[in-house]
């Protein structure tokens, strides 16, 4: 399963849920304000590890996120990539 | 048309302060005459949505919480509610409406449609979804 | 592959409409099919004909309109939330009594069922939202 998050991690609890719902073998693609979640000083940071995460550049560079401010391991990918994840994974579940 | 899928409706937000806990019933609703594998979840704020007692003449608002009552009828009958979910928010079953269905296979005995599920449960009722409705 | 979009935000309000987008616009680019884009919520006010946003910024409708009508993309609204948003077409102008209408170009008004019906003839099902 594909999983998209699309708030910030201070903002309510979908990356919670999402990481506390996400088997092996799942994949977590942070969009929009989720990109924030992807941040290497920020408190999520722990609910990422161990987890397959990639994020949308497009969203990051509109935020002024520098790779360099990321966690380690996390893939960055733009709106083609995006589809390739979803093509990839069996259904996809967005955390509104 | 192709073989039937599984089809589920996520729920997750709190009745009444917007507009997504009744517009995703109408889609389930509506989305009974397919005849599909159909299923319902609830978790974080949605189990809100099945709380008994609500009274919106206050507000002025359309009560829609009877609506629930009806999805047995419809044939929606796997109504998954997240334990943790309703542990965070100081609420058990009891809370909840009690949603039923009746098994025409058993002589129509009516049977519960509420599965109180923990987490990796519902992880794995996810996992094996074809399509995954939010709202 | 075919995908079914499901956009629940309107214009502007939310990143959705635009993220919807894009990613519509890169899955054709890749070859994909879009069986239906399916306006739910706020979303069917992405098709409304009747925004000016500034000239400096995207033209949100109107993109959609574009994108419709450029890949023959099936782009709905759905009709109880339309009616609630006040979003209308000939038929419903005249069904509802209504002494105007507004729909964008490349738009139809129609059922949920239609949403249901692209997740069972779609592949994926992609949900766009707040």
């Amino acid at each position: 399963m594909l999983h998209l998050v699309n708030k910030s991690p201070h903002d309510g609890c979908n990356l919670d849920t999402a990481t506390s719902i996400m088997k092996d073998g799942d994949s977590l693609l942070l969009i929009e304000d989720g990109v924030y979640g992807a941040i290497k000083a920020g408190k999520a940071a722990s609910l990422l590890e161990g987890r397959s995460v990639s994020v949308l550049g497009p969203d990051l560079a509109a935020r002024g996120i520098s790779e360099d401010k990321l966690v380690d391991g996390i893939t960055i990918v733009d709106y083609a990539g995006f589809v390739d994840m979803v093509t990839a994974s069996d259904n996809v579940q967005s955390w509104l | 048309m192709p073989e039937t899928k599984k089809l589920m409706y996520i729920n997750r937000k709190a009745p009444y302060g917007t507009i997504y806990a009744w517009e995703s019933l109408e889609v389930v609703l509506i989305g009974a005459a397919f005849e599909q594998d159909v299923s319902v979840a609830f978790m974080d704020d949605g189990v809100y949505q099945l709380t008994k007692g609500q009274d919106t003449t206050g507000i002025g608002m359309k009560n829609f919480s009877p609506t629930y009552s009806a999805l047995g009828d419809y044939e929606v009958n796997k109504i998954y509610v997240d334990k943790e979910s309703l542990e965070e928010r100081g609420l058990t079953l009891d809370d909840l409406q009690h949603l039923v269905w009746e098994d025409e296979d058993e002589d129509y005995a009516e049977k519960d449609s509420i599965r109180l599920v923990s987490r990796a449960e519902l992880s794995e009722v996810l996992a094996d979804q074809d399509v995954l409705f939010n709202f | 592959m075919k995908f079914t979009i499901q956009v629940n935000e309107g214009p502007y309000q939310h990143e959705a409409a635009d993220t919807a987008y894009h990613f519509a616009r890169a899955a054709l680019d890749k070859g994909h099919e879009i069986f239906r884009i399916f306006f739910y919520h706020d979303g069917v006010n992405n098709g409304t004909r009747l925004t000016t946003p500034p000239q400096d910024d995207r033209n949100i409708v109107d993109r959609w309109s574009k994108l419709g009508q450029e890949h023959d993309i099936d782009m709905v609204l759905c009709v109880a939330a339309a009616q609630r948003r006040g979003i209308v077409d000939d038929g419903e102008a005249q069904r509802n009594g209504k002494d105007a209408t507004n729909i964008a170009p490349g738009f139809r008004i129609s059922g949920l069922g239609q949403l249901i019906e692209g997740g069972i003839e779609s592949d994926r099902v992609i949900v766009f939202g707040d």
